[in-house]
């Protein structure tokens, strides 16, 4: 009896020491493979990039391509999509906008409080070897393009890779990744930064002068109808992210169809021929209760 | 025994709709846009569904509305949908989906019904039909007592009224007198009885965060754990009454769909099936069926439904 409580003793000490790894925590493992659920990740780092954004960073083994997109859960409240801004290792980070509850409520976190991550879902950007590159981003979409831009300098071992990054925002206060790319094209709607008007106005006037082969955008669909249309005209290659009210995240539920095409599975991100099918595209979205409105 | 591809028959006539394959998307997935619709039926599906629709737009309930688990699926998405007029101007020009469009039409009492069924009128549906059995939103289906005999009677009897199209039940699992229900159904009318909603509602605690996942709390499952008790549910069904039945619950292989139409329903129904397998689960589902015909020497699908009884 003496013996059996000491061997449980030092089983329990073990335990404490993390000498013994417990056999559930494997098995946990196996059970989120197979399920698409929520995993709690704790808030390992948070840093203000605009009076009105944020970017959570927390710790996660997710394997994640660029324009890729999570599922955001807080328990009782809501779940919303966002892109990975930040990926590095195993630390990811997610840029987010102050916008309405769901929004607020996270902004309200501090360092330790726990979010759960879903994900990561959808189709990023194909990642081109290309040499003439050009990366449009309208406010807060350009959190998307981040590790887009990072990848393309990694794979492209910035030998000979030109990026051309324009960002626009209504004004210098909504500016985005300053200090991360120090070289980015600003434009903003008042002129308080940069070129005075809007991320496809520059990109026009560049156009006219430069060949890109590719142009990666994300922002308001308005903005990259018009990216398309130029890109198009230009016989110009181009991918863009498209948003839709997200639910179910894998392909089911049709919530965020676009002319028969899943943003969630299919997209975000989609081609120029896809676009080229896609009679929604830059005309109509869809809202919470499924209608398909005039955007 | 072995039967060359040209001689398998999958086409079944189910209400005197003639479908080339007896597999339908089942309500509540992809069926939210023609546009949508018009894929399924590109990728095999015999027949389509849209997502039901009530009277009024409806958001529905907040994420998470739709979770997996090992065995299957658990959704509370609450009925969203942009209500009859917006969803009568969607789906208007049905005949750009090759395939028969079923409507599922939904209500919190019989009026509600009534009006959605006329708000369609001038929309080239199929069939109709009506689901008294979901289990998870409040004031519809099995939350508002429609899933009583005497309640799918009235609501049967109202839409029969209404329309000369094919009407199909829609039956909860949950109930051990679902075919008492389905009689019910049978005796106000009722073409068809589709078997069955998802069961339930379970629930899924993230025990980290230590609360439920879906923001309902709790949701209808579907899948592979629904499947067993669809089968049966189909099988009681098959000797209770006489109208066809659509045989629903975790259906995503040719298997699957074979054990269905065994148990006795005439088309089956696919839904959490897409996730598992993709859009076109409908044409391997179809494939699957068509290799395991050639092997087992069958030449007509029509021929192995009810084959399970005594």
């Amino acid at each position: 009896m003496v013996l059996k409580t000491l061997k449980v003793l030092l089983v329990l000490h073990m335990i404490k020491r993390k000498k013994i790894k417990l056999v559930s925590f494997s098995s946990r493992e196996i059970e989120e493979k197979k399920a698409e659920q929520p995993v709690m990740v704790k808030i390992c780092k948070i840093t203000k990039e605009s009076p009105g954004v944020k970017i959570f960073f927390f710790e996660s083994d997710v394997k994640f391509t660029p324009g890729q997109f999570v599922m955001v859960w807080i328990p009782l409240l809501d779940e919303k999509p966002f892109t990975i801004s930040y990926f590095q290792d195993n630390i990811l980070g997610i840029s987010v906008l102050k916008r309405g509850l769901f929004t607020s409520v996270l902004h309200s976190k501090k360092v330790g409080d726990t979010i759960g991550i879903r994900g990561p879902y959808g189709r990023g950007f194909n990642i081109k070897t290309n040499l003439n590159v050009c990366v449009v981003g309208g406010g807060i979409g350009m959190a998307s393009l981040t590790t887009l831009v990072d990848k393309l300098n990694s794979v492209n071992n910035k030998q000979g890779l030109n990026i051309t990054i324009i960002h626009g925002a209504r004004t210098a206060a909504e500016i985005l990744y300053q200090k991360r790319f120090r070289d980015m094209k600003l434009c903003t709607e008042d002129g308080t930064a940069g070129f005075k008007g809007t991320a496809v106005d520059l990109f026009e006037n560049l156009i006219k002068r430069q060949r890109f082969d590719t142009v990666y955008a994300c922002g308001p669909e308005k903005m990259l109808y018009k990216i398309f249309e130029l890109c198009q005209r230009n016989k110009t290659n181009c991918e863009v992210s498209l948003d839709r009210y997200i639910k179910c995240g894998f392909g089911v539920c049709g919530q965020c169809d676009c002319s028969g095409r899943r943003i969630c599975v299919d997209g975000p991100v989609f081609n120029m021929e896809e676009l080229s099918e896609m009679k929604d595209f830059g005309k109509m979205t869809v809202t919470k209760t499924g209608e398909r409105v005039i955007c | 025994m072995r039967v060359s591809v040209s001689k398998i028959d999958l086409s079944v006539s189910l209400c005197n709709i003639k479908l080339t394959n007896p597999t339908i998307l089942a309500s509540g997935i992809l069926g939210t846009t023609k546009a949508l619709l018009k894929r399924v039926a590109e990728n095999g599906a015999g027949a389509v569904t849209i997502k039901s629709v009530s009277v009024e737009p409806r958001e529905g309930h907040k994420n998470p509305t739709v979770i997996t688990f090992e065995a299957g699926m658990l959704n509370a998405v609450g009925y969203s949908n942009p209500g009859v007029e917006a969803a009568a101007r969607e789906f208007k020009d049905l005949q750009d989906v090759s395939v028969p469009v079923i409507a599922s039409v939904i209500g919190t009492q019989k009026k509600d019904f009534v009006r959605v069924v006329e708000g369609f009128s001038k929309t080239k549906f199929s069939a109709i039909e009506i689901p008294l059995s979901c289990p998870h939103t409040p004031g519809f289906g099995l939350l508002a007592g429609q899933g009583t005999p005497k309640a799918t009677f009235e609501i049967t009897s109202a839409v029969r009224r209404l329309t000369k199209l094919p009407v199909f039940v829609k039956v909860s699992p949950n109930i051990p007198e679902i075919c008492t229900i389905a009689k019910a159904a049978e005796d106000a009318g009722a073409d068809a009885i589709t078997a069955v909603n998802s069961m339930g509602p379970g629930m899924i605690i993230n025990i980290e965060a230590q609360k439920p996942i879906l923001s309902f709390k709790v949701g209808g499952i579907s899948g592979d754990a629904l499947r067993p008790v669809a089968v049966r549910c189909v099988y009681d069904l098959y000797k209770a009454i006489k109208i066809p039945i659509i045989g629903v619950g975790g259906i995503s292989t040719g298997r699957h769909a074979i054990e269905m139409l065994m148990a006795g329903a005439s088309a089956v129904e696919i839904g959490t099936g897409v996730y598992y397998r993709g859009v076109d689960v409908f044409r391997k589902v179809c494939g699957e069926m068509t290799v395991w015909m050639q092997e087992n020497g069958i030449k007509n699908v029509k021929s192995i439904i009810g084959v399970a009884h005594d």
